[in-house]
């Protein structure tokens, strides 16, 4: 049994990076993250552990590449603005084939926005967010325990593939208060860090370490052509690997909601009440928006299901919940404008998703 | 008679089996060889982790025998701080370009410089962004053509050339920062000597290192090395003086 703490989304991260083994950290503040940062300032010296206040968010994804580079555990934390301004360097992780966690704790944008919770950046994390083709495994937390153990399987799967993996909360998921149980979980085994560099004294064959982001250049790959062939064999492996989601009753639903993060708890919510009505609707929950399970819904959808999409944007999920279905289903949508309050403060309620239920079970 | 080697090709060079990569009359390499020689010298080889920027200094990684690190342009001083703060016990050190440093790179060193990081930053400063083809650089001299200033920087509009090495000495956590070159023998033995401290200042847990080292860039400056040689004394030199502008043992 791991010790059983009540405390927010945020800081159940910080615990599960801890337990994780992560032996850096970088960040710069940003609402609504800082509890992440400051967790680190302030238990990570007493560990003997690196924490560096950065000076901007491309100092924490730059030192965060160095760090990966040396072959550690590391991590930083940001959140929407922050997280766009490191899309250069995530492009560069994704090449340079380094492992590390990015934690983006969304806000609303386009923007500034306000620094309250959304859910607009699922296009940025699941399409890489920055230039030239790579994908990164994005896991989705709805609740602070899953904030701690997600996190520590993002350490996992990004030794596992060398590649960074985001894990993508929002403000409700970070700043909520709920039991967790912190619990180093054990994976697996991992291959070695060879690769990583620490000075060439301390490699076993006594030769030199190179970490760069070009892939061609000192041999890591033959050619441009190859690395690209590597990157895309990588991509399919992680994508045939890794999907993970929660089916909630979905299995004999006729109508069957699609969310991740806060709004996922909503729409539960929203799934139990129309269960309660009579209607037969389910849930499907994403764990990683990439991969995401166009399979398990172009199957529901060959089965006559339709869907409903719960997220708190103007419509990115959903629009790969359309490339899912193939034109097979209706595709019904509560978004960020169906919010229970016109100010920033509004949320996505369960009421406005029963009642969205209730008319596509009518039609 | 016992035989003592009193010169030798530093073994820190990495054999350019493939061809060299450098223009006629490039000053980087020499930079790169005196860098080898020290660490050589030093017996910090083994412990050396190098953070190239992308440019010319990029090359380095091709060059330096040792652990070396490649990332995005203008982050080397991140990415060292991390590495630094991961291994304290190695030297750690960047080699950048004088765009590299101190236009696009202008955000890393500043949070280097007043987190005081146990880092050393070497400079190459040749006035110009060299591997994309000459277009204006933060140090680049008034009046100096380049493909981006056709009639010549107008300070006016352009702003001044900016003094790394007098700037960074201005910071309370900088141990150490000089300007140097590699025009001749002597100013060559002397930048060696500039590398030995800046890499003793971090062992010792000083502050922050800095070298700046004038460099020639014949093809860029559309000069023969022979006269890339004289514009460094007569041009660069006159706006850029060699010396030391900090050099300190304990920072309170």
């Amino acid at each position: 049994m791991g010790e059983r703490m009540f405390i927010e989304g945020n800081v159940a991260v910080a615990y599960g990076a801890s337990v994780a083994g992560c032996q850096a950290f970088f960040g710069y503040p940003i609402t609504p993250q800082n509890e992440i940062t400051e967790w680190f300032a302030r238990e990570f010296p007493k560990m003997g552990r690196v924490f560096v206040q950065t000076q901007s968010e491309l100092g924490s994804i730059n030192m965060l590449y160095g760090a990966a580079a040396t072959g550690v555990r590391a991590m930083t934390s940001s959140s929407s603005p922050g997280w766009s301004l490191m899309q250069e360097t995530v492009s560069d992780l994704a090449n340079a084939e380094l492992p590390c966690v990015i934690v983006n704790v969304q806000r609303g944008g386009p923007g500034g926005g306000p620094i309250r919770h959304a859910q607009q950046d699922y296009f940025q994390c699941t399409r890489g967010g920055g230039h030239g083709d790579y994908r990164n495994i994005v896991l989705v937390p709805a609740s602070s325990q899953e904030c701690c153990d997600l996190t520590q399987l993002a350490f996992y799967l990004a030794d596992k593939y060398r590649n960074p993996v985001i894990v993508m909360s929002d403000a409700i998921v970070g700043r909520l208060r709920e039991t967790v149980e912190v619990e180093k979980i054990e994976f697996g085994s991992l291959p070695g860090k060879d690769w990583a560099v620490s000075g060439k004294g301390k490699h076993r064959d006594g030769e030199r370490r190179v970490v760069e982001h070009s892939g061609d250049l000192f041999g890591r790959y033959s050619s441009y052509h190859s690395l690209l062939q590597s990157l895309d064999e990588k991509i399919k492996r992680m994508q045939e690997a890794e999907l993970r989601y929660e089916d909630y009753k979905a299995e004999d639903a006729s109508l069957i909601l699609v969310a991740y993060g806060y709004t996922a708890r909503v729409a539960k919510e929203a799934v139990n009440l129309a269960r309660s009505a009579g209607i037969k609707a389910g849930l499907l929950r994403l764990i990683t928006a990439w991969p995401f399970p166009y399979e398990v819904i172009r199957q529901k959808a060959c089965l006559g299901s339709n869907f409903l999409v719960v997220e708190d944007s103007l419509g990115q999920l959903v629009e790969d919940v359309r490339i899912a279905v193939e034109g097979n289903s209706d595709i019904g949508m509560v978004n960020i404008l169906d919010r229970h309050m016109l100010t920033d403060g509004g949320m996505i309620l369960p009421d406005r998703v029963l009642a969205k239920i209730e008319e596509m079970s009518r039609a | 008679m016992t035989r003592e080697r009193i010169v030798a090709k530093p073994r820190l060079l990495v054999p350019q089996t493939a061809g060299f990569v450098y223009c006629p009359g490039c000053h980087e390499p020499l930079v790169a060889k005196a860098i080898a020689e020290v660490l050589d010298e030093l017996e910090m080889g083994d412990s050396a982790v190098g953070v190239f920027d992308i440019g010319c200094s990029s090359f380095l990684l091709g060059i330096l025998d040792i652990d070396s690190v490649l990332g995005p342009h203008g982050r080397p001083p991140d990415m060292a701080t991390a590495i630094k703060h991961i291994y304290p016990n190695n030297v750690v050190f960047t080699v950048q370009g004088d765009g590299g440093l101190l236009s696009i790179g202008a955000d890393p060193l500043m949070g280097a410089l007043a987190r005081a990081e146990k880092i050393t930053i070497i400079m190459i400063n040749n006035a110009v962004y060299g591997t994309t083809g000459g277009q204006m650089a933060p140090t680049s001299l008034a009046g100096q053509k380049t493909t981006t200033t056709p009639g010549g920087r107008d300070v006016s509009k352009h702003g001044f050339p900016v003094h790394a090495a007098e700037m960074i000495a201005t910071f309370k956590g900088t141990a150490y920062s000089v300007r140097c070159a590699v025009n001749n023998p002597y100013n060559y033995g002397q930048t060696r000597e500039c590398l030995k401290t800046a890499f003793a200042k971090q062992m010792r847990g000083v502050g922050l290192s800095f070298v700046e080292v004038l460099s020639a860039c014949p093809s860029n400056w559309h000069l023969s090395p022979a006269d890339a040689l004289r514009w460094i004394e007569e041009g660069l030199m006159l706006e850029f003086p060699l010396g030391e502008f900090k050099n300190v043992d304990k920072i309170e």
